[in-house]
């Protein structure tokens, strides 16, 4: 149990370190990088829950597909620094106190869910298997939320053909001209 | 705690013993590409330094090490430095769910039968891609961050070449997983022992020649290499995402690239060649089994290289989405429906 211990707090570790300086630092391309990392210490969570499988897709889909994306777009605005706030807009008071107790209404509730959360994770309310086989997820995936998959699959196609028409409106009204 | 059992102790030493064999697999492979390429051309290759010119890919090694580390001055230091140590770490960490032989207890020294790999995990098909996938910064970054036209260009090459490519890379393992039943690699090669009619072996290549042919053939433009190194085209973009880079750092995109070539022979022979399974040998020999494929396969990729021309660009992308994706759907479907209806 100590070594798991251990490992928890190293992955855990890395992936809240990483997506804070996501947040703090300012170069664009290293927030995506960091966020990677953040993503893959996440996945090694999921290693020590027993779901090597979520952990995998999970480097897959977001460290590795959607992040891909992430850098294409940052790469090629080519944007060295990310531009700071007009400067009006941060220095004045009223902004500064709404911050303020935006920060502190969302730090206590932190500390609620966190302190309740305690109870809800050591009941074993819920009769699942400890860890998941792929098959089992194929078959909860394909029968159980049948449904909802397809109509996730007919979004994500509704969205590829309006970003197709989006890119290609040019080139269709040049055909259609000549 | 009770950490050091001599099972332990095994294990580490396998990871020693993947990690070095890796590295000489690389520089066998720089010596081999040299000495075919000298052959199909109709020249010698190497032959100065040491027997047969053996040592030449030491010599390689101490001049690159001689060299001096440039670095552009508008690169960006950080990713610079970082992008060749992705490639090669991404690299290694793929081959370690590569089985290389069957279950042993090295001749009674251990008490219990350990597998001949770094680590058999159960989803081990999509480790593989999901460090491929990591693979990709390194290229992507390299090119960004030297700052340099050739490096972006070949980057961006790169990365839409892989991208595209592994959609019938995946499709074409998914075939195999249907007919083995499992993720581990390990269960996929044992579901190959046997033959059938004591006469052909039982290999997956037989049941899925279209799917090898997938396989190889993506595996090949994932790995840049000719006829699908469009990334390095010295025509065109001089050397592609590591114009800029030279030491060192260098060899290491090229140290990447030799295991990458490796890991794919390796897992093409474990999935569609029988792994360690053959005739004649007896099981505990059986990495002998899966060196001569794995050699076997190297060769292929060098004798590809120096036999095709590159194609155009267009032609590759054409290709990958107009005629591999389709096909590899097909092969999934027929596959499917062989598994279903004659439980194949």
């Amino acid at each position: 149990m100590g070594f798991d211990l251990i490992l928890f707090y190293v992955f855990a570790a890395i992936a809240a370190v990483m997506a804070l300086l996501v947040v703090v630092q300012s170069n664009p391309v290293y927030s995506v990088l960091l966020l990677i990392g953040s993503f893959i210490g996440l996945a090694g969570l999921y290693v020590l829950l027993d779901a090597p499988f979520v952990a995998v897709i999970q480097i897959i889909v977001y460290a590795g597909a959607i992040m891909v994306l992430f850098l294409f777009v940052v790469m090629l605005l080519n944007a060295p620094r990310e531009e700071p706030a007009p400067s009006g807009l941060l220095e004045s008071g009223a902004t500064r106190a709404i911050g303020a107790v935006l920060a502190v209404v969302f730090a206590l509730e932190l500390a609620w869910a966190l302190s309740r959360s305690r109870t809800l994770a050591t009941t074993d309310a819920y009769d699942m298997p400890r860890s998941f086989s792929v098959p089992d997820i194929g078959q909860r995936l394909f029968q159980d939320y049948a449904f909802a998959f397809e109509a996730t699959s007919i979004l994500i196609l509704v969205a590829m053909i309006g970003a197709l028409s989006l890119a290609a409106r040019h080139v269709l009204e040049g055909r259609r001209r000549g | 705690m009770d950490a050091f059992t001599p099972v332990v102790i095994a294990q580490l030493a396998i990871l020693g013993f993947v990690f070095v064999m890796l590295l000489s697999a690389a520089a066998g492979m720089v010596y081999a590409e040299r000495k075919v390429a000298a052959r199909i051309q109709q020249r010698m290759g190497p032959t100065l330094v040491g027997p047969y010119g053996l040592l030449q890919p030491l010599a390689d090694i101490i001049k690159l090490a001689m060299k001096e580390d440039l670095r552009p001055k508008a690169a960006d230091p950080i990713l610079f430095a970082l992008a060749p140590i992705i490639s090669a770490a991404a690299a290694f960490t793929a081959f370690a769910v590569v089985p290389f032989g069957a279950e042993t207890d090295f001749f009674g020294l251990l008490d219990q039968r350990i597998p001949l790999q770094v680590a058999d995990v159960n989803v081990a098909i999509l480790w593989v891609f999901a460090v491929t996938s990591m693979g990709v910064y390194g290229i992507v970054l390299a090119g960004w961050s030297s700052n340099s036209k050739y490096s972006l260009l070949g980057a961006l090459r790169s990365s839409a070449q892989m991208i595209s490519y592994e959609l019938s890379y995946g499709m074409a393992l998914a075939a195999v997983l249907l007919l083995a039943g499992s993720m581990s690699i390990r269960e996929i090669v044992d579901s190959q022992a046997g033959s059938w009619f004591s006469v052909i072996p039982r290999w997956f290549i037989f049941l899925q020649p279209i799917g090898f042919f997938i396989f190889m053939t993506a595996g090949v433009a994932e790995t840049n290499r000719a006829p699908f190194d469009f990334p390095e085209a010295e025509q065109e973009l001089v050397a592609g995402y590591h114009t800029e880079y030279s030491s060192m750092s260098f060899a290491m995109f090229f140290l990447a690239e030799y295991i990458n070539m490796v890991t794919v022979s390796a897992i093409a022979t474990n999935l569609y060649l029988g792994g360690w399974h053959g005739p004649l040998l007896p099981v505990w020999l059986g990495w002998l089994w899966f060196l001569a494929k794995v050699g076997f396969l190297l060769f292929f990729y060098i004798w590809m290289r120096w036999t095709l021309p590159r194609y155009r660009y267009d032609q590759l992308m054409a290709f990958g989405w107009k005629f591999l994706l389709p096909l590899s759907v097909i092969n999934l479907l027929v596959t499917a429906a062989g598994v279903l209806y004659f439980g194949l």
